[in-house]
């Protein structure tokens, strides 16, 4: 059964980040806690891309989307919504 | 140039335990293995361990004054020894050997403890006045020598050139303090004074200690004072010209020795500066020495061997590994006694290795010149910080940030929001002395994170404010951020890491003297008047140095974007060849004996290392940052008995003293 992208994301930050095993507050700035650093959120990106195969572009990697569980979560949903069923040949 | 030691009872009661001064010594003989020497009286002992550079034959220590009452031990050297001395004779004094360290005495029987005023050198010495009982301790103005001391009860004093040789008394307790735990997660290293370990104090650069009359009273000789001229007074060439002068008379006088010199070619400009001045301005044809990694992130080789093929240089390269870094680490720590948060120590410990191999004791080598001639990157954020703070809504200042950082902290690709936000961090705090330094310190301050919650909770009140202070006292130029960054950089990274985790403690593992022209009293001072604008020129770094020395260096060299020094981390800890010992360092059942650290964040970060076979900058100094304390828990507590050694048995005790000379 596939998770929902918060449980997802949320279990990538826990054992990536969160080295201690503490939930991690869906509403929590990375920022503010110093989860992520500036370093960190690279991971995340490549993680989100691979993850749900979308394509992230370089003006969308802000705080606005990536700055806790629920906005990415949200940002995926709108990403992935955004994606259309090809229009098979064969 | 050695290790020293020594044990005063200032009130007399106890005359000093000569088994326990050869124990000490014995744990310094890494540092001088070519002799020893020992002194004592009813009131004080002195200890030597001699690594014979000046004077071979004759320059056994402690040394003595005509009448021995004074005595000397000193490690390092004092340059214009032979200027000093000259005087010293002409004004009536009368030597016993050629040796540098022996100007002390005679400086001191005129000027008592302003003996180290008339000092060019790298020293840390002890006098032992035996009339005054008086005990004098000092140390460089930059810290390039090391000295340590306990007062283990009142009018009682132990100095030593390393730690490890204080706890020769095993009543003595060994134990970390979390204070200074707290401040090397801060600040990389304890801040000036304190060290890792509770009890054990160390003289700070440009200090003095005197010992009299049951008291302690340590004072500072000389300030370091980055007080820029505001704009250029002199055409540029002019002060081209005086900066090569000075570099070229520190770099000769740091040949004297009566053994061969050689250098260190890091592959970057400032080795390549003072290698290629003894090139051209010296008959002197050296040995040169290089460090060659086999993870190509982290090799220079090609700058390496550019610079010694343009001079003609005798060319040695060590290969090393990610394995050899693993394999070495752990006696690294028992060298440096500190916590890590790089290895970067671990290839300069195989490089002495290596040059000692070859049968050289001295090598010279580029430090200070990026404090004091503008060339770290810190400099430079300190200065787009600053320019961005005056409009903190700017789009276009953050973005100067992107120039800076390229290589491998990957900061070139990070987002601009991101950047902002890292950067951006304090940016308003512009009037706090620190301002340069406060990102990385919030930065490297997240690590705690790590820490047990017993520990964090141990730590809750400290305050590391009066100490920072104090490191920074005499810090000026309010106005201008790059020289308030170079003072901060000086302070603090230059003598409690630089210097001596990566400078004096691996090279003297293996018995090998660095000397460093850059670090020059009488350059440095130069250099901190020279107006800002010609260290860091825009974001240039290191400008009139490139200009002064353009002819002797090709443009390979000098125009290469500065290459901050790295060694592998990861793949020397968690690679499955790794050593055996870092496994159980590492493990789980290291991180619960020792305490310090919370087992179930170890593990995570651990098991994220081996997963993805690379770390983040962060979480790699948290790794050796781990590491280093569980080495130090161990090789300074339960192991360190194993690790005494066997007492010399070629320990001269001076007591007749040998015949005036002249």
């Amino acid at each position: 059964m596939q998770g929902t992208p918060e449980c997802v994301i949320a279990d990538f930050i826990r054992d990536n980040f969160v080295f201690d095993g503490t939930a991690v507050d869906p509403e929590a700035s990375f920022l503010e806690s110093g989860l992520i650093d500036s370093t960190g959120i690279l991971e995340l990106v490549l993680f989100v891309e691979e993850t749900f195969g979308i394509t992230v572009a370089d003006d969308e990697v802000i705080p606005e989307h990536f700055d806790s569980v629920r906005r990415l979560a949200a940002y995926v949903r709108r990403k992935l919504a955004e994606v259309r069923p090809s229009v098979a040949a064969s | 140039m050695c290790g020293i030691a020594g044990v005063v009872d200032l009130h007399g009661r106890r005359p000093p335990d000569a088994a326990l001064l050869r124990r000490m010594l014995a744990l310094l003989r890494h540092r001088g293995p070519e002799g020893a020497g020992l002194y004592r009286d009813a009131v004080a002992g002195l200890a030597h361990a001699r690594l014979s550079i000046v004077d071979l034959a004759g320059g056994r220590q402690p040394i003595a004054n005509e009448d021995g009452t004074v005595w000397v031990v000193c490690n390092g050297e004092i340059f214009n020894y032979p200027e000093l001395r000259a005087e010293l004779l002409a004004r009536g004094h009368r030597f016993r050997t050629v040796s540098d360290t022996e100007v002390i005495v005679h400086l001191y029987e005129e000027r008592g403890a302003d003996c180290v005023t008339p000092l060019i050198g790298d020293f840390a010495f002890a006098v032992w006045d035996a009339r005054a009982r008086r005990l004098l301790l000092a140390r460089d103005r930059l810290g390039v020598r090391p000295l340590f001391y306990t007062m283990p009860a009142p009018g009682a004093l132990r100095f030593a050139s390393e730690v490890k040789a204080l706890f020769a008394d095993p009543s003595l307790p060994r134990r970390i303090d979390p204070e200074a735990l707290d401040q090397t997660f801060t600040y990389w290293a304890p801040l000036p004074g304190r060290t890792l370990f509770e009890g054990v104090r160390e003289l700070p650069p440009a200090h003095v200690l005197v010992a009299e009359q049951g008291r302690v009273r340590a004072h500072r000789y000389w300030r370091l004072r980055v007080d820029p001229e505001p704009r250029n007074r002199r055409p540029e060439a002019e002060y081209a010209e005086e900066l090569r002068a000075l570099l070229v008379d520190a770099t000769r006088l740091r040949l004297r020795a009566d053994v061969p010199v050689g250098a260190y070619l890091s592959g970057g400009l400032d080795s390549s500066v003072i290698t290629a001045i003894v090139h051209h301005y010296t008959d002197n044809r050296m040995e040169t020495f290089s460090v060659a990694f086999t993870e190509a992130a982290y090799d220079e080789r090609r700058y390496q061997q550019a610079m010694a093929r343009a001079l003609g240089t005798r060319h040695h390269v060590l290969e090393v590994s990610a394995r050899d870094i693993g394999a070495a680490f752990p006696e690294v720590v028992w060298h440096t006694e500190t916590v890590l948060l790089r290895t970067a120590p671990v290839p300069f410990f195989l490089l002495s290795r290596f040059v000692r191999a070859h049968g050289l004791k001295v090598v010279l080598t580029g430090e200070g010149s990026d404090e004091f001639l503008g060339g770290y990157n810190i400099f430079k954020e300190a200065k787009v910080r600053c320019f961005w703070a005056r409009r903190p809504e700017s789009r276009s200042r953050p973005l100067l940030l992107r120039r800076l950082y390229g290589y491998v902290d990957g900061l070139s690709e990070t987002p601009l929001a991101y950047l902002r936000a890292h950067f951006g961090q304090g940016l308003a705090e512009v009037d706090d002395p620190a301002y340069s330094h406060l990102v990385r310190w919030r930065s490297t301050a997240r690590l705690k994170r790590f820490f047990a919650p017993a520990l964090r909770d141990a730590l809750t009140h400290v305050d590391h404010a009066p100490e920072l202070a104090a490191a920074l006292d005499g810090i000026t130029a309010a106005d201008d951020p790059v020289a308030r960054a170079q003072h901060v950089e000086a302070a603090i990274f230059l003598p409690q890491y630089l210097l001596s985790s990566q400078g004096d403690r691996v090279a003297m593992a293996h018995a090998v003297e660095g000397r460093f022209p850059f670090l020059d009293h009488r350059l440095v001072e130069f250099c901190n008047r020279l107006p800002t604008d010609l260290k860091l020129h825009g974001l240039q770094e290191k400008y009139l140095l490139k200009r002064a020395v353009a002819d002797l260096i090709p443009a390979l060299i000098r125009e290469r974007p500065k290459q901050p020094y790295r060694a592998p981390i990861v793949p020397a800890f968690l690679a499955t060849e790794a050593p055996a010992l870092l496994r159980e360092v590492l493990s789980e059942a290291a991180t619960v004996e020792a305490g310090y650290f919370d087992p179930v964040a170890v593990r995570g970060l651990v098991e994220k290392g081996r997963r993805l076979g690379r770390l983040s900058e962060f979480e790699a100094m948290a790794l050796v940052g781990v590491a280093s304390v569980h080495l130090v828990h161990d090789l300074f507590g339960a192991g360190f008995r194993a690790r005494l050694p066997a007492p010399a048995d070629d320990v001269v005790e001076v007591g007749a003293v040998t015949p005036l000379v002249t």
